[in-house]
């Protein structure tokens, strides 16, 4: 087994413009083995180039990528019996059953469980039989989650493995996740989902634009905000910002269409005076919504811009 | 290649093999396309253009009290169409060439024709045969008919191995280049090169497999041209069988050039359809292509469509053994290797 200095992915100055878009700008990361990291960020940010770089499919204008402390010229093979990957966009053969699709990829791996087992695993094993083309979107994500896990990988890469499946299909994706890690296997994934990055992953790295914006555990980052509460009010006719800025434990505001978004430390504190203000001004509350701080709120915070619309 | 790997895991190119196999069974118009369709096309075109029995050349009986006697003489000759008329009515067919002979109804017969017109002079001798027979005439000795029909020289002699050429053609690209395109497009290639897996097994399976089928498509047409029209092949079966496989492999490493860069099926369905459709036309599949001009003819017979048919033809209807044959065979197999290796090289798997 090859060794090296414990870090699983390690990336330095990673770049890929396309024509018209950087992709990825100087991107440096480092992911360390058994560690669950999360890419964030929202459509167009790059997580899929940078993903893909990471797995060895796109090639980067520049800048060196290590897996498992070997690159990808030297040790393609080594590396592709290693790791297990799920394509933010593939779809498997329709015509194959969910048993002879895993049969066809456990078949390219030296190693691996038996097909039979990981169906159990990943409870599919009802559908053994079903073709893919008749599966439920949560159910297709679950047999790409295995077609990953067929060849025993070390680290596992998913691009966005959640995107548009229903809460209760996340839930057992996510259990998939905790059920590798506890093997000690290291996990890279992309999401636009916040509650995902915070539920799952011991380390996010923010990205836009190619950038990476801000990195740490998901309880470091939210702590950057100065606070622990988000109101998010609109007002008949809309304020400026200096009607609330005197308010107890007040952090710091983004404009957020035609209201704002404040962070403050003790809402109940600051709503009631918020109300006040607001009233003393001549102005109408029309909307007013709270509720503790998150990675989607840090992004806000950071660029001024939603996640998801972003 | 073949190493199987423990846990009772079958080696990956025979896994991506079937799997390409269970693909094509299972997709029913495919089935339809690659069978069903030059099925159809033989049978409409082998009833088209059948050959037909030589006619019967009709004479008429006058009638009278021997008319039916001679009516039954007559019907025994496989030449004669007999009818019996009137008098009156028996000279105006004879006139109008309805009839090619009128016999009189006198107790002597009396053939009534005009010697100027073969087919009356071929109805006298055999009606007078016939008659002389009936009437109880013993022949000096019996001789016997040997007939004589050149093997291979229907039409539908010349339309079986063309058809089974073009449906080789059809085959062998649409089923790399349909494939491989649409496993682009749906980022499946793309997913499995993530994986350990060979390249060079991904594309060996699509030959592979095309290969089962390309058997099964020989069988079927050429059992069924024998079976409905009796068309046989004349020469070495093994010989044709291998010319069916090296027209196989030919046109699907064409298929896999074709598809080698194309990131959409419309994209790969007008290329494909530009490369084909000179072959449709100019390799002889349905007509001889001896009738275009002689500066053509040249780059007609490079195509691979037309060594193979030739080739195909030579083989079923003249018996031509491999030396004969050689230049499709050398041909086809250049148009294998060349397009295979150009088509791996500038292969996207993206």
């Amino acid at each position: 087994m090859h060794e090296s200095n414990g870090l699983a992915i390690a990336c330095h100055d990673l770049r890929k413009y396309y024509a018209d878009v950087k992709a990825v700008d100087g991107l440096d990361l480092s992911v360390a083995r058994g560690e669950c990291f999360g890419l964030l960020g929202p459509n167009g940010a790059g997580k899929t180039t940078t993903i893909e770089i990471l797995e060895g499919l796109t090639k980067p204008d520049s800048g060196d990528v290590e897996i498992l402390g070997w690159s990808w010229r030297d040790h393609d093979r080594d590396l592709r019996e290693r790791i297990g990957i799920s394509l933010q966009e593939t779809q498997l053969n329709e015509k194959l059953t969910v048993f002879e699709t895993l049969r066809l990829f456990r078949s390219f791996y030296k190693n691996g469980p038996r097909p039979d087992q990981l169906l159990r695993d990943l409870s599919l094993d009802e559908k053994r039989n079903a073709r893919v083309g008749k599966l439920s979107g949560g159910q297709k994500q679950r047999l790409a989650a295995a077609c990953a896990l067929v060849g025993d990988p070390d680290i596992l890469f998913l691009d966005e493995p959640t995107t548009g499946l229903d809460p209760q299909s996340r839930l057992q994706l996510w259990e998939v996740v905790a059920r590798f890690r506890v093997k000690g296997g290291t996990v890279l994934l992309t999401t636009h989902y916040m509650d995902e990055a915070q539920r799952l992953c011991d380390r996010v790295a923010i990205v836009d634009h190619g950038h990476l914006i801000a990195l740490g555990t998901p309880a470091e980052l939210i702590a950057r905000l100065e606070a622990a509460n988000i109101i998010e009010f609109t007002s008949d006719p809309p304020i400026s910002s200096d009607v609330f800025c005197n308010v107890n434990g007040f952090h710091g505001c983004t404009r957020r269409g035609e209201g704002w978004q404040l962070r403050v430390d003790s809402l109940a504190q600051a709503v009631p005076q918020l109300i006040g203000a607001v009233e003393q001004s001549g102005a109408k509350l029309r909307t007013l919504t709270t509720h503790e701080a998150t990675l989607e709120d840090l992004f806000v915070s950071l660029t001024g811009r939603e996640l998801r619309d972003a | 290649m073949l190493s199987a790997n423990g846990n009772g895991v079958r080696p990956a190119l025979i896994e991506l093999t079937s799997a390409r196999m269970k693909e094509f069974v299972r997709e029913t118009e495919a089935i339809f396309w690659v069978f069903g369709f030059p099925l159809i096309l033989t049978l409409l075109l082998g009833f088209a253009f059948r050959e037909k029995p030589p006619d019967r050349i009709p004479v008429g009986i006058v009638t009278g009290p021997s008319a039916e006697a001679r009516l039954k003489a007559l019907s025994a000759s496989p030449v004669l169409q007999p009818r019996i008329y009137s008098e009156q009515q028996g000279r105006e067919e004879l006139r109008r060439g309805k009839i090619s002979l009128l016999i009189e109804s006198s107790s002597q017969p009396v053939y009534r024709f005009d010697p100027t017109r073969p087919d009356s002079r071929t109805a006298r001798v055999e009606a007078d045969d016939a008659l002389q027979t009936a009437a109880g005439r013993r022949n000096a000795f019996s001789a016997r008919d040997e007939q004589v029909h050149e093997q291979g020289s229907r039409y539908i002699d010349f339309l079986v191995p063309g058809l089974l050429g073009m449906n080789l053609m059809g085959t062998g690209m649409w089923g790399m280049g349909f494939t491989i395109v649409n496993a682009r497009m749906k980022k499946l290639l793309k997913r499995l090169i993530a994986t350990p897996m060979r390249k060079s097994d991904y594309l060996i399976a699509q030959f592979l497999s095309r290969l089962v089928f390309l058997i099964i498509e020989m069988i079927v047409v050429v059992g069924f041209a024998w079976i409905v029209f009796g068309v046989r092949v004349h020469g070495s079966l093994w010989l044709f069988a291998f010319l069916c496989f090296l027209g196989g492999t030919a046109f699907a490493s064409l298929g896999l050039l074709v598809a080698s860069r194309a990131r959409t099926l419309e994209a790969v369905s007008g290329i494909m359809n530009l490369v084909m459709m000179p072959m449709w036309l100019c390799s002889g599949v349905f007509f001889s292509y001896e009738r275009f001009p002689d500066a053509a003819k040249p780059f007609i017979r490079a195509m691979p469509l037309t060594a193979l048919n030739d080739a195909l033809r030579g083989v079923m209807n003249d018996a031509m053994t491999m030396p004969q044959v050689a230049p499709q065979l050398i041909n086809l197999a250049v148009w294998t290797v060349a397009t295979y290796f150009i088509g791996l090289r500038i292969f996207r798997w993206q």
